[in-house]
């Protein structure tokens, strides 16, 4: 021991002898478990599982994703299945979460926040993007628990285990369109730009982009043309070029950006990212508003 | 290997502003963080940004105010620095085009928040944070600022020498989650930790699944004091199913607390007569939790937050998000209903000890945002007061780590500054280390290494046996040890502290500790490899509850977010002083700093803080 704490070394003997570690501080030496206590504690871990699925009033069934391209067993995907005690107000990340520390701690998603706003959980439910953690296991029946819910990593990107998939090009599309406010004159110190309530209220839905890439998963152009700047990139675009503190000579080059040739006239308007986007923004709505703007602008050099 | 001027660990607001100020130095900054940036607990701070920008405002009243909400814990310098900064960097953000909420006249908003003489609370929606997250992650991609995303921490690279203010940072060893790799960070400036929270010590918490504490944990085992760990702020209105956050924006904006008996009981109990549901954190959480422990809560569980009467317009011009965090996670339409709400975790005042220009007591390294401890917020932190320390801490440990010249530090770090031992703590088990030496602890016995490169080599080394021989032996998992910390922290340490409940608890955490011997990983794979993660994860949540346990124990009286039963008024005769837990290579030394009231201009009198 050092010089600040001591231990207890009379009062509360009862507890001493019932705790481990009040029995290493009585004078015994912490030892190793063997492999038979580990193999005891893994046994009662999963009889505990057992209890609480059997248990339970209402269970669901997940039906995973699963690959890894490194595990012999995982190199062909594949589909597990987890039951799951249902309690109310259950997401499928909360459901997700549970089958991995009871049933399967290799089962490998990406999650955070778990109130939707970091954008890591997009995953496929039953066969819709969503995030995992704003998606209530109840909401996927008609009523009730549904029987089995079905995840997958989102399509149109390359899985790189069970339900993580490889964001890189829907990062590289994000900064392709040089997504940072860019100022000609910014005013000294303590000044501030000034921006109306509207032009805050017109940029508010776009400036809400959580980057979970379940947009530009359920395009289908985005899926066949991997140039194609995506809804997400091009709404990113939208924010600053309809941001009034940013200059005209700037919001012309920004329309340069997004006219490119995988710019916004690839969009065929087909609504699957408004659909699926998490945070409710008008997608498609912003690509129209940006065709517009690019056209009225070439018109003004003619 | 891979060499740069600054390493700065973490992607969240501090950690992007560091990197960002380090690199307006002319410093090669590189960022290594275990999530993206924009995916950083940063994203989800609802309320605001306290800043006097305004006429009939003062960075001196803004400072007195946080004086006063800390309980007279913080040091002067730091919350002088805190103030009279904030207003230039949140104008910095407003020029980096941060959406702000904003006034007719076309000026940022700015609204009421607990504990403030002034609505000085600037904010963007009722999600500042993610506004603030995304804005500064642009400037870092304007920059081209080298990022190692989805890259974790596990341990910093730092020389071996009896006394922690002898030793030297010289980087730090990363796991590249994606391929498995154990890869060398060799920083020739400096290490900068802004790794966030640690709410995953306990079980009903706001934070993220990433906030483990990460950068607490290494900094303390690396040597540097953990300070005032018993200090951690119970938000008054999270939901009760999640620990979703429902910001105090609500409140600051008129938003009324009702028990269920349908009684306004923070006037009508005599909680706080005259700042009602707008005192501070502290106050709300122990007066919400008195109210169901004296059966007039609902479900004996919780009491409800109403805004129903601000009217739809206001709600969705100011607490949009409120509504949709309402629906989402508790089933439940704001406009229509009263939300129901509860304590949780949310914020640790605590942490890794650190001058006002963010270094700590070891050479190279440094710590800003929730992980440290300058300290602004003292034993509470006001609502508000997060973001700015973030921006403000951040850029100034950047700059210093890059070599700017931002002045010299008033305040003393290190064993150095210790004033007094603590000579009876009452642990019934030890705490600390089991194994001597601890082969998870960087500067015991482990780097003697003659240069910087062969001291980040060797750590290197020490890394990947440690998870070789985590994939490889049988073992337990590690997950039902975190759950059965994060109960034991809950049941405890909570928001209601007593001695006897700390003793179980430091049990508990012990029993955690040895159970944690025998983990092992059980996914194979060198892929993506979040068994492996959270293994690790979980070493150092068990650090971070020892501390925050060991603090709770040793200070007895009542001071801000720390209650304690038996001493049931503040003592600044016997503790108007700081907490500091040294790991001290394995046997943990507990022992107090004196707190610094002398300002630039005027010494802050310790007053009875009422509200």
């Amino acid at each position: 021991m050092s010089t600040g704490i001591t231990e207890t070394d009379d009062d509360s003997t009862e507890t001493q002898t019932q705790a481990v570690g009040a029995a290493r501080a009585a004078g015994d030496v912490y030892s190793e478990m063997t492999s038979e206590e580990i193999e005891a504690a893994n046994e009662q871990s999963r009889r505990r599982t057992r209890e609480l699925v059997e248990e339970a009033d209402h269970t669901v069934e997940l039906k995973v994703f699963r690959f890894d391209p490194e595990v012999p067993e995982k190199e062909e995907p594949r589909f597990d299945t987890f039951r799951v005690p249902f309690s109310k107000g259950m997401t499928v990340l909360d459901a997700l979460m549970w089958a991995r520390d009871q049933y399967d701690s290799s089962l490998t998603f990406r999650h955070s926040c778990r109130q939707a706003v970091c954008g890591s959980d997009a995953l496929f439910v039953n066969g819709k993007q969503r995030l995992g953690c704003k998606t209530q296991v109840a909401d996927l029946a008609d009523s009730g628990v549904p029987e089995t819910v079905r995840i997958e990593p989102l399509p149109h990107a390359e899985v790189v285990k069970d339900l993580v998939v490889d964001m890189e090009h829907f990062y590289d599309q994000m900064e392709s369109v040089e997504p940072y406010f860019q100022d000609e004159d910014t005013p000294d110190g303590l000044e501030e730009q000034y921006q109306s309530r509207e032009n805050r209220e017109k940029v508010k839905m776009s400036t809400r982009c959580i980057w979970c890439g379940a947009c530009m998963s359920s395009c289908n152009i985005a899926a066949g043309n991997n140039d194609y700047l995506g809804p997400a990139a091009i709404n990113k675009a939208y924010r600053f070029a309809m941001d009034e503190r940013e200059g005209d000579e700037l919001t012309e080059h920004r329309l340069n950006i997004i006219e490119q040739e995988h710019g916004v006239w690839r969009c065929q308007t087909q609504f699957s990212c408004t659909e699926v986007c998490p945070k409710d923004i008008p997608l498609t709505e912003h690509i129209q508003e940006l065709k517009r703007e690019a056209v009225k602008s070439n018109l003004k050099f003619w | 290997m891979h060499e740069h001027d600054v390493i700065v660990v973490g992607g969240g607001g501090a950690g992007l502003r560091a990197a960002i100020a380090a690199h307006e130095e002319d410093a090669d900054v590189a960022i290594v963080t275990k999530l993206h940036p924009v995916r950083s607990h940063t994203g989800a701070a609802e309320g605001g940004i306290n800043a006097a920008l305004r006429e009939g405002d003062d960075p001196k009243d803004h400072a007195y105010d946080t004086m006063k909400g800390s309980d007279y814990l913080g040091d002067a310098p730091a919350i002088e620095t805190l103030c009279e900064m904030s207003p230039e960097e949140t104008i910095q953000l407003e020029h980096w085009g941060m959406p702000f909420s904003r006034e007719d006249d076309g000026r940022v908003s700015q609204r009421p928040f607990g504990g403030l003489s002034f609505p000085r609370t600037t904010y963007a929606g009722a999600e500042t944070g993610h506004h603030l997250l995304h804005t500064m992650y642009e400037q870092v991609v304007k920059r081209g600022i080298t990022v190692y995303d989805e890259f974790y921490v596990t341990e910093l690279a730092t020389t071996d020498h009896p006394d922690p203010e002898e030793r030297e940072c010289h980087g730090c060893i990363a796991y590249d989650i994606k391929s498995g790799d154990l890869v060398g960070f060799e920083a020739s400036g400096g290490v900068i930790l802004a790794t966030g929270g640690d709410g995953q010590a306990f079980d009903h918490t706001t934070n993220a699944v990433a906030n483990t504490g990460d950068g607490l944990a290494m900094a303390y085992r690396a040597g540097v004091p953990v300070e005032d760990p018993e200090f951690v702020q119970f938000h008054p209105t999270t939901l009760p199913s999640t620990g979703v956050l429902i910001s105090e924006g609500v409140r600051g904006e008129g938003g009324i607390l009702y028990n269920g008996e349908g009684e306004r009981f923070m006037f009508e109990h005599g909680y706080a007569n005259n700042d009602g549901e707008l005192a501070s954190r502290d106050v709300v959480s122990r007066a919400e939790l008195t109210e169901v422990n004296e059966g007039r809560g609902i479900d004996d569980e919780y009491v409800y937050l109403d805004m129903r009467h601000l009217g739809e317009e206001r709600v969705v011009d100011r607490l949009e998000n409120i509504l949709h965090l309402a629906e989402d996670f508790e089933g439940v339409d704001g406009l229509e209903e009263a939300m129901p709400v509860k304590p949780g975790q949310h914020y640790h005042m605590g942490g890794i000890e650190t001058d006002e220009n963010g270094h700590t007591c070891i050479d190279g390294l440094y710590a800003a945002g929730e992980c440290a401890c300058v300290s602004v917020h003292g034993s509470n932190r006001l609502g508000g007061n997060a973001l700015p320390e973030l921006i403000v801490f951040g850029s100034r440990a950047g700059s210093h780590a890059a070599g700017g010249d931002i002045g010299k530090a008033r305040i003393p770090t290190g064993p150095s500054a210790r004033t007094e031992d603590e000579t009876g703590l009452d642990t019934p088990v030890s705490p600390g280390a089991i194994d001597q030496p601890d082969p998870d602890a960087v500067a015991d016995g482990g780097a003697v290494a003659a240069n910087p490169t062969a001291t980040v080599k060797q750590t290197l080394e020490g890394e990947r046996r440690r998870v070789d021989e985590m994939m490889e032996r049988d073992g337990i998992n590690h997950a039902e040890i975190r759950s059965d910390l994060q109960d034991a922290m809950t049941q405890s340490v909570n928001v209601f502290r007593e001695k006897e409940g700390i003793q179980d608890a430091l049990e508990a955490i012990r029993d955690c500790r040895e159970r944690y011997q025998n983990v092992a990983v059980d996914d194979p794979s060198r892929t993506f490899n979040t068994d492996l993660l959270h293994t690790i994860e979980t070493r150092n949540l068990i650090d971070v509850a020892e501390t925050i346990a060991l603090g709770a124990l040793a200070r007895e009286e009542f001071r801000g977010a720390h209650w304690r039963a038996e001493h049931q008024a503040r003592d600044d005769e016997d503790w108007l002083k700081h907490t500091m837990v040294a790991w001290n290579d394995g046997e943990p030394d507990l022992y107090y700093t004196d707190v610094l009231l002398d300002g630039e201009e005027k010494t802050y009198e310790p007053k009875i803080r009422s509200y």
